[in-house]
Formats: structure tokens, sequence, C-alpha cells
């Protein structure tokens, strides 16, 4: 059960020390904060936390340090003056902007407020936050949009369209100069939605958050479809089906404290590095468990999570989109203090295949850890691209070729380890040698090769007796079932013993730390999207 | 209404007694045994008691004899199914030799796959371990056959004993206590009493086919037992359709206490302490200790007598056990003889400082036991053994298969882990899902529990579930610390599967302070860290501590520099002083990843509350308070004039804020004042 509290009121601070002729004019003021500080009244607050949601300002104080809130814009108020909408003003206008600390490091916030209009964005609520952005921009500081939304402010008609607009081109200008994320934490429908969807990363609380553009009475007036809100857009829909959501939470608090989480992986621009935390999980230590990891028997699965646990300081792993396309894992890790982004095949998962859903999400996610000087740290365990109607037919080659882009596109440091399979065409996408990976390491049990020994030996030697095919697979095996070839013609570094992975990319991760590549000078590349 | 900040940080803390130290694993327990078991052979082949041996077992226990067999300079050979081609045992074996596919069936307790091993490496004798093939009579006979040594009791031995009917009679032919009880039907209530008048009340009348508890009565005297003859005879036709009843002696409050013997094949026994071994679920030792907190040295003479004069009866050499059943007034009676190496025999060679498994070897060499009954009986100090296991406690104990993905046993003084895992290593759905035995040795009673506690307490089990929780949970019962327990105890304190699951076994009020210190450590450690500021805390950190539905206020500042341990590693970390409402705890968390073993609970953890300051007048600054405008019950409006406070030679008037009614004055004119000192309250 959400425990639901109240901030603390600031409004004392305002007036600890006040020289007696600036009373009367304080006290206006003073009323006015205060005023905002109420937003939609005990009434509204009330309903809110009957939804088991917090209000605006207790997700502000939840998110941020304690104290460390600096609120700007709390006096706008919208200008709008039809539909009776002059008389119905609330100080803030339905969005609290600011900026505070998290982990003692800046960032910008806004957070809608549901309880004064249905939080719906007004022109003025949309111009506090393009001026957030606009701000954050400038400073370079992360941004965390806190959506609760209605929608459109209807009364003012093509002004908050325009609004919307405003912010979404910032969204575009702000895009890979600071980490911006939007948690949802209540409807976003319509056109409001493509904030979110601009932004790197997008989570979702369960059960009281719902994105769509059309909801569940168009869809049923439209095509019959008869689908609840939940079903349509909720957070479980987009964390695992759409894969618009990056997480999905099932409560505010462990939605915002992931929140904090995910902002210690990230440096605050593209002109910053990430934040280096040291645990004390020794570098050089040695992982035996990975030792025994892999299985004898080449179709037989195993956890590709183990691996990262093993691998990373203190096991930690800060998973994207761990519920969507579940045979790629992605998120943040470290190594030796220093944040990577982490690109992995499942092997537990459609056997580590690369199908649309995974190129494009484990696309995206490098294209971030590149924009923000995240280094990348890929472990490669594929067995192919996905074969099938369905996968042709929806454009494999095009979203494979997306993250084959982004690997080859990425200037980051580039370190990967063949823990098993590296077949066909996936092996050359999986930051390969090729792709100007840095370090490409192996483990004994790698497997270099345009396809598996039974599958290959079956198109060169058709027709042939058994006995022949046997021995030709035995003879494939010798030959590429292992690492020995591809480390022959220096595709990869290092076979190294898989207790050693840790130490080892600790190591050379502290000497690619100054990496620098550049590229020719182009006005952007042309990913194929 | 109070407000504060909400709690923003959760962690899940595990932890049942935090022992304030870190476990980083290095080298495993067994790793360093291994180092320093070298073999010290005797003087040249001749001298060995064997030329070669092999372990017929695995795990533990197979590790454990060649331990023995190593410092004794006889090569060992170890044999291994498909599924323990990498396991420790096979690998700590000078050679090593499959037997087969993983099924035990079909591997291990293949005696023939066994002896074909014999033959191919050439090994003259065989240990079997316990489990297998250690019990099988015609194994035995076999080995003995083939001209090797079995190093265990002679065939006949293993036949006599290993027929619970036969044994018995076996024993009370001997003048071994036995269950008083007729050995037939009983026919009617009559014959019942007329029974009972030999046996002595209190007696079980229980049905022959019965089970569960049904068709079974306890009767204390004669009309009890009459009543109850009719009742359960009754039950036991409606439910088993067979009214043939039973009759024994009952043992009150029973206890599970047996004697370790061993003898020669020169007619010499000797018997050691007992053990206690009362700390069962469903007949599966859990928790074991030497000596009995519950047996007087006469009691434990008359034990040990009547399982020596049972080993003469039946020409019994080797290691070997009697287990009896111990009533409340101290009556012992004899339950079965166990003839192989038991499970727990490392506590009895904790308190008597001899190695059993090197004795077996000496004796099935043909040597004359060199320990004499007066060394064999004498104490030393008090052990103590835990099986930890992988199964999944919340989950009837099913076995958890897994890999050991961390690992790390615990070490210190007095600390003992046999084991046959290591990092890395699968426990299998073939074979028993015991992780380790752990025992510890301590001087009396109380310190070989302490050892215990930290030794579980350290403990790094990850990647399966394990039962240390609740060997952790067992140990802090008061009436397990007070030694006074029968074997209903894990029934009467764990009545069902989900009570021994580690998110509800309880905490100690002790345990619940530690558990909460080291979450607001572990907290602070970590926003220190994300912040970029190092370990270290410059100031004190206030937090509020949420477990189930207790709210704990606690402060955290650096320890003082006087009660940081002086090791280097406690230096280069930062220790902290936690201050709770009931207790002030120190927390050095050591170098290295730290788990802790136990109980599952969850803490939120919580900025102080906020004191809500909108209905007071605080001092702006440090000064002094020249006068007050309004006393207590008067109405005030936002705006009004309600004390001056002079600071820095200039006069601040202080006005309300809020309208309300004065509902306390806190200073006094005159009264030096600190800056956000509170001066005045509103309702």
């Amino acid at each position: 059960m959400l425990q639901l509290v109240r901030a603390a009121s600031r409004a004392s601070r305002h007036t600890k020390a006040l020289l007696p002729a600036l009373t009367k004019k304080w006290e206006r003021i003073v009323t006015a904060k205060q005023a905002a500080e109420a937003g939609g009244g005990q009434a509204r607050i009330a309903k809110q936390h009957e939804k088991g949601k917090l209000t605006a300002r207790e997700r502000i104080a939840a998110f941020l340090d304690p104290d460390s809130f600096v609120e700007a814009g709390s006096l706008v108020q919208h200008r709008c003056t039809d539909f009776d909408m002059e008389s119905q003003q609330y100080y803030g206008d339905g969005v609290i902007t600011g900026s505070g600390t998290v982990f003692g490091r800046p960032v910008f916030v806004f957070s809608q407020d549901f309880t004064v209009h249905g939080g719906s964005l007004s022109e003025s609520h949309a111009l506090k936050i393009c001026r957030l952005m606009d701000r954050a921009v400038a400073a370079g500081a992360p941004i965390v949009g806190l959506n609760d939304s209605g929608g459109a402010r209807i009364q003012e008609g093509v002004l908050s369209l325009g609004g919307y607009a405003e912010v979404f081109q910032r969204n575009v200008d702000a895009s890979g100069v600071i980490p911006q994320i939007s948690l949802i934490m209540g409807p976003c429908a319509g056109g409001a939605v493509y904030s979110p969807a601009l932004t790197d990363f997008t989570f979702m609380v369960r059960h009281s958050s719902y994105m769509f553009l059309t909801g569940p009475e168009v869809v049923r007036s439209v095509t019959g479809e008869v689908v609840t809100q939940e079903a349509l857009g909720g957070a479980g829909t987009h964390s695992s089906k759409s894969g618009v959501a990056a997480g999905a939470f099932d409560d505010e608090l462990e939605a915002l404290s992931a929140m904090r989480d995910l902002l210690s992986y990230l440096p605050p621009s593209n002109r910053h590095a990430a934040p280096l935390v040291p645990s004390r999980d020794p570098p050089t230590r040695s992982c035996p468990a990975l030792n025994y990891l892999v299985p004898d028997s080449d179709a037989e699965a195993y956890d590709m999570h183990a691996v990262l646990a093993q691998v990373l300081d203190d096991g930690a792993l800060f998973e994207i989109a761990a519920d969507h396309a579940k045979n790629i894992v992605v998120g943040f890790g470290r190594l030796g203090g220093r944040s990577v982004g982490v690109v992995a095949n499942q092997p537990a998962v459609l056997a580590g295949c690369l199908d649309i859903d995974a190129s494009v999400k484990a696309a995206r996610f490098v294209r971030f850890c590149d924009a923000f000087n995240i280094p990348l740290v890929t472990f490669v365990d594929v067995p192919g691209f996905l074969p099938g109607t369905a996968q042709e037919y929806g454009g494999i080659i095009r979203h494979g070729a997306k993250l084959l882009y982004a690997y080859a596109e990425a200037t980051v440091p580039k370190l990967t380890v063949i823990t098993r399979k590296a077949y066909g065409g996936a092996y050359d996408v999986m930051s390969s040698k090729h792709l100007r990976g840095d370090t490409n390491l192996s483990w004994p049990t790698g497997q270099v090769a345009v396809m598996g020994a039974k599958g290959a030996v079956e198109i060169l030697f058709r027709g042939r007796s058994q006995e022949e095919q046997e021995v030709k697979t035995a003879e494939y095996e010798e030959k590429f079932s292992n690492p020995m070839q591809a480390a022959k013609y220096g595709f990869i570094d290092d076979v190294i013993a898989p207790q050693d992975t840790r130490r080892r990319l600790c190591a050379e991760l502290e000497v690619l730390k100054d990496k620098q590549a550049t590229r020719p000078w182009r006005k952007h590349g042309n990913v194929p999207l | 209404m109070r407000r504060h900040v909400p709690l923003t940080r959760r962690i899940v803390a595990v932890l049942a007694g935090y022992s304030g130290t870190g476990v980083h694993s290095a080298t495993p327990a067994w790793a360093l045994a291994f180092s320093t078991s070298g073999p010290t052979r005797d003087a040249g082949t001749s001298g060995r008691l064997f030329n070669k041996i092999l372990v017929a077992n695995r795990g533990e226990i197979a590790v454990r004899v060649m331990r023995t067999a190593k410092k004794l300079g006889i090569p060992t050979v170890a044999v291994f199914s498909d599924a323990d081609a990498s396991a420790v045992h096979t690998r700590f074996a000078d050679e090593a030799i499959n037997i087969g596919p993983a099924p035990s069936t079909q591997s291990y307790l293949d005696m023939h796959k066994i002896l074909a091993a014999m033959k191919a490496t050439g090994a003259d004798a065989v240990h079997p371990g316990y489990g297998f093939l250690s019990e099988n009579a015609a194994f035995a006979q076999a080995v003995e056959d083939s001209g090797a040594a079995f190093v265990g009791p002679p065939h006949h031995a293993v036949h006599a004993m290993g027929d619970k009917v036969e044994s018995k009679r076996f024993a009370h032919a001997a003048g071994v206590n036995t269950i008083p009880g007729w050995a037939g039907v009983v026919e009617s209530a009559e014959h019942a009493i007329e029974l009972a008048k030999d046996i002595g009340y209190p007696v079980m009348i229980k049905a022959s086919a019965g089970g569960g508890g049904k068709g079974m009565r306890i009767a204390w005297d004669e009309k009890g037992l009459a009543e109850g003859f009719e009742l359960a005879s009754q039950e036991a036709a409606s439910s088993f359709g067979d009214s043939r009843m039973l009759i024994e002696k009952f043992i009150e409050e029973p206890r599970h206490i047996e004697i370790q013997v061993m003898g020669d094949k020169h007619g010499n026994v000797v018997f050691f302490p007992e053990r206690e071994c009362s700390i069962q679920r469903r007949n599966q030792k859990v928790i074991e200790e030497a000596p009995s907190p519950f047996v007087p040295p006469e009691l434990r003479e008359a034990m040990g007598k009547q399982a020596v004069a049972l080993c003469h009866a039946v020409g019994y050499h080797s290691a070997g056990t009697c287990e009896f059943l111990v009533d409340k007034h101290r009556n012992f009676y004899f339950l079965e003889m166990n003839t192989r190496l038991q499970v727990e025999h490392p506590v009895t060679e904790a308190i008597t400082r001899q190695d059993l498994v090197e004795l077996m070897l000496r004796v099935a060499a043909g040597q004359k036991l060199n320990v004499s009954q007066e060394e064999a009986n004498c104490v030393h100090g008090w052990a103590m053994e835990s099986r930890v296991y992988a199964e999944d406690p919340a989950r009837g104990f099913l076995p958890s298969t897994g890999r050991l993905m961390r690992y790390a046993p615990p070490r210190g003084e007095g600390v003992r882990v046999d084991t046959g895992v290591q990092e890395g290593s699968e426990i299998s759905m073939y074979y028993d899902p015991m992780i380790c035995k752990l025992i510890t040795h301590g001087a009396d009673r109380p310190q070989a529990l302490q050892r215990m506690r930290q030794a579980l307490d350290s403990y790094v089990v990850r990647g399966v579930q394990h039962n240390i929780p609740l060997l952790r949970s067992v140990l802090d019962r008061p009436d397990f610390v007070a030694g006074t327990f029968s074997t209903a105890f894990l029934a009467q304190h764990y009545p069902s599967p989900a009570d021994s699951a580690p998110a509800v076994l309880p905490l100690t009020r002790a345990q619940e302070q530690e558990l909460l210190a080291l979450a607001a450590v572990l907290h602070v450690l970590r926003s220190t860290a994300r912040a970029g500021r190092g370990d270290g805390l410059s100031e004190p950190v206030d937090l509020v501590l949420t477990m189930g539905e207790e709210q704990f206020p606690a402060r955290l500042r650096p320890s003082p520099a006087g009660l940081v341990p002086s090791s280097s590693a406690a230096a280069a970390a930062p220790s902290f002083q936690v201050e709770l409402a009931e207790r002030v705890l120190q927390v050095t968390p050591e170098a290295g990843p730290s788990e802790l073993a136990g109980v599952l609970a969850r803490a939120s953890i919580d900025g102080p509350v906020r004191e809500d300051f909108s209905r007071a007048v605080r001092s702006p600054m440090p000064g002094t308070l020249v006068s007050l405008a309004v006393a207590v019950g008067d109405a005030v409006r936002p705006g009004d004039d309600v004390a001056v406070v002079e600071a820095m030679k200039m006069r601040n008037v202080l006005r309300a804020e809020v309208e309300g009614v004065v509902a306390a004055v806190e200073a006094a004119p005159g009264d030096t004042v600190a800056a956000d000192q509170v001066l005045l309250r509103f309702d």
C-alpha cells in the first residue's frame, strides 16, 4: 500500500526576517504562494490520494534530495478568457516547474498537477515547461517530466495545441544534449503522448497511468474493438508489448526512487562525463561461477542475467525495457565505478535470436549511450536473426539495420565478450571488431561461424551419407566451433577464462576511458528508420 | 496533521543477526583445507595402510574421507557420474573414474560399476561413505570376496543390523533396552490391560495398518486404555479396514540421542560420548550437537555400555552408531544401529579430538584400536553441526536446484565446513541437495552456539534457496538455547512449512535493531557514493526507518575514533555509529561485497519527520527576545506583531503568518534565542 505523505510547507521560509515596511507587500505574495502550494484544493488532493497517487508537489519532494527544490513560475496564470475561464485561476496553472538535486547533482523537473484543471495543458502551462527545458539545456542538466495530465486545455483551442508543439520542438532540440526522462503517473492521451515519446526514456506506474493516441471509446466506435484502458495503453501493455515504456513500477514511490537510481548512471549532459560511483566491489574480483555457466550442449540455454550479475559492480543492472523483447538485455551498470551501457543477447529467450523488437530496442539504447559518452559493453550469444515471414514482412532487414547502424556509428569505447555463439550476420552486428570494436574478447566456449555445424554440413554436403556428414560435422566443429579462427585473424583480441571477465573489462575500460574517434562532417547520418 | 518528507528510498535488506562484518570470498574453505592437508607419507609404500583407496561416494563425504586418506599418504580414487564430471570430489582425488549416467541407480548405487572401477584403478580398499552402498551387505561381501578391504563393518553385521525387527531382537538378547511392547496383535481391551501391566504406563496403542496418527491412542492408566482401545480399533477398522492393534510403551518427550562406537578386528570396542540429534524434521536431522545437554555422565556410561555390548553380540568392527530414544525421565530405548559413518560424525570428532575416518582405515587394515575407552569418553568442549541444505523452506522444503552463483563459506576459530561444493557448483536434481555441514566447536555450549550463530550470519549462498534462515532462527529459540527440547521441537515451533519461510521467521529485538542499523548504513553509503562524496559522513544524518508497522528514528554519525577497529581493512572503510532509541550500534562495513544470511525483512528508509512550523513563530536569527506582544489565548491575524527579537543591534519585529490562537509561548523576554528557535505556537 502506497503511503501517502505531504510535503512540508515551505511558506514560512519566505517570511523569516521581514523588514516591517515590506510586510504588506509580502503578504500578498505569501498568500499567492500559499495558494500555489495548495494546488486545486483539499478536496481534489484527497481524491488524488484516494487513487493511490501523490500530488504533484509530493512527487517532487519524493524525487529530489530533501529540501533541494527551487521553484520557478509558481505565480504563473493562464490568459484565457473564453468559457468563463478568467474566473478559474490557479497560481502555477497546473504544472510545477523548477530545479533541485538528485544525489547532489542538478536536475530540472516539471510535475503536472492533476488537481488543477485536470493537469490540462494551456499555453502558459506549456510555456513554463518550455522555459524550464531551455534552462536545462543551457545549464547542461537532465530534465525529468512527471506527467499527469488530462490533455489539451480545450478552452484554449489552438493555443494549447501550439503549446504541445513548442514542447515537442524543444524535446527534439534537447535530444542527445541532455538526458530527458518521462514518468507517466496518470493519463497521457492524444497529442500529449508525443512529448514522452520524444524523450530518451518513458516509464509508467502500473494501474494508475495509461498512454494512447485514441482511447477505448474511439477505438470501439471506429473499429468495433472492445478494449479496456489498461489493456489498450496501461503500463503492462507499453512495457511489454509495444515497447513504448522502458519500464513499469508498482507504485509511485518505487517509480520515483528508480528515476533517482537511473540518473545516478547518467551524465548531466553530453558535455559531461557520467559520475564515477566507486564501489566496494573490487574491479579485480574473480567470478568462478562463470566458468560453469555455459552448458556443454549448444542446444541448452542459460540466463544471461547471471553473467551480468557476476560481472557488473555489485551485480547491479538498471535494466531498460526488461519486459519487452526479452531476447536482448539492455541496461546500465558500472565497472570499476564507471557507468557502462550493457547490451547482451539472452539465450534463455528465443535462443537469443535478433528479431525486429530486439534490434530496435538495442539500437535505440546504443544510440543513447553513444550520445552521452557512456561506453558500451556487449555480451554476445546469438544464433542469428529470427527467420520467418512475420519477421521478413515486418521489415527485419530495415530494423536489423538500425542496430548495425547504431553500433557502427558509435564512437564511445566498445567492449565485446563472445560467450558462446556469434553466428552469421548477427556476429557482424553485435559490436564486432569490423565495426571498430575496441576490445573484442571471447570465452573458450565462443563459436564464431557463418552458422552452426549441423546446418553448415547439411548445406555443404547435401545428399552425402550419414557417416560422411558426421565426419564433416566433426571437422567443421573442430575448425569453427571455437574462437580460434577469429582469433587467428585478429577479429578477437584475446580468449579469456570466463572467471577473468570482470577483471579484464575493468582494466580495458580504464585504458579506453579517454578514447577519441571522429567521423567525417555531415549534417546528420541517415539511420534506417 | 503531521507533515513530513515522504519516504523515497526503499531497500530490502537480508539479515538474521548482523555480525558486523562483511563477507568477502577469496579462497573457498575447501581449497584451504586442501592446501593444508598435503600427504605426510609414512616411510615407503610398505608403511601405508593401503596402496590405493576408492571412495564410493560423492560430495562432502567423499572429500572428507579423501582428506584423511591423503593425510595418511594413501592415494585416492574418486568415482563420478556424468553430472559430477567437474565436481569438487572428482577433482580433489588423485584419480577419478566415470561410473555412468547421472541417476544414482545407474552410477553410485550400481555396485558392479564400483567393483569394476576398483579393478580398473587397482584400489585395494573402498570407503563407502554414508548413503548409497554404505549399508548394503551384498556390496560389503562382494568387496571382501574380491580380496579388497571394505572400510566398514563386516557384512554379516551390516545384514543383521539392517533389518529393524531383527536388530531389535539382537539388541534385546544382548541386554540392550528396547521399547517395551508386545510383538503380536492385541486381541481385546482386557488383553491390552494385561500387557500394559508388564510394559508400564503410559502406553501407546496403534493400528497395525496405521499411519498419520489415525487409530492411535495414548493411555496413562487402565481406564484410559480400555476406552482408548475401543475407540482406536473402531477408528482403525473404519480408516484402514483392519482393526488389528499393537501396543508399546509411550515415550514421553522423546529425545533422539545416539552413541558412536568403534571396534577393531581384534574384539576391542569403544564408545564415544553421545550426540544429541533431536532437532529433526520428519526424521531428518537438522541440527546436532555433542555432548547432549540432557545426558549426565552416568547415563552416557550406561548407554555406551549397552552399545558396546550390542557390538560384541554381533561381532562388530569399524564405526557404527546406536540410536536411542530417551524419555523425559532419562529412560533410554534402543531404536536401531547404523552400520556406517554418520553424517554428523564431525561433532564427535570435535569433542574427542579423534579422526574417525582414520580409525576406520586403521581398523580396516587390521590394526588394533589405539584409543582406550577412557580416552574415547573424554569430552573436550562442545560442538554443534548445522546441515545446510539447498531447499526452499517456504515451499515445503523442496530441493532448490541451481548453481551457486556466489558462495563464501564462513571461517574462523572453531569453525569447520565439510562441503563438496564451491562457487559455481551446481546443486543438481539427482542427489541430496546438501550444501555443507557446518560444525562449530567451543569451550562450552554457549561458545559453540555463538560461533554457530556468527558462522551462519556470515555465510554467503546465492543462486539457490537454502535453509540458513531456519537454522539461524532455531539457534535463537529460548528452549534451544536452554537445551530443553524434544524431537517435536521443529513441529512445535514451525508447525507448517509456511512458518519456516524467511519472510515470516521472527527476529529478536536485537536482530531487528542490527538490521535497521545495517539498512541505514547501506542507505547512507549508497547515497554518498552516488553523490560522489566518497564514503565520508561529514555531519550526522537523521533517518526514519520503517519495518513492519513500527517506525524507528535513527541518527548516523561517523564512529568516534577510539571505537574503530585498528585493522587495515577497517581503517580504509568508514565506520558508523548508528543511534537508535534503545541502542547505539557501531557498524564497520568491510571491503568486498557483503551479504548476510537469514530472514528477509523489508525496511523502508525515510528522512526524519519534519516539524510543521507553519503554525509557529521562530526566531529568524540568534539574538535576544526583547518583548512579546501576545500571550496564551490571544487571537492573532496574519500580519499582527507578535514579538521583537534584537540581533546584530537591529530590532526585528516578528509577525504572525497565519490566523489562530496562541497555544504556547516557549520563550520569555530577555531570553537568548537561537536561530529557528520556536517562540510561539498557534493552535
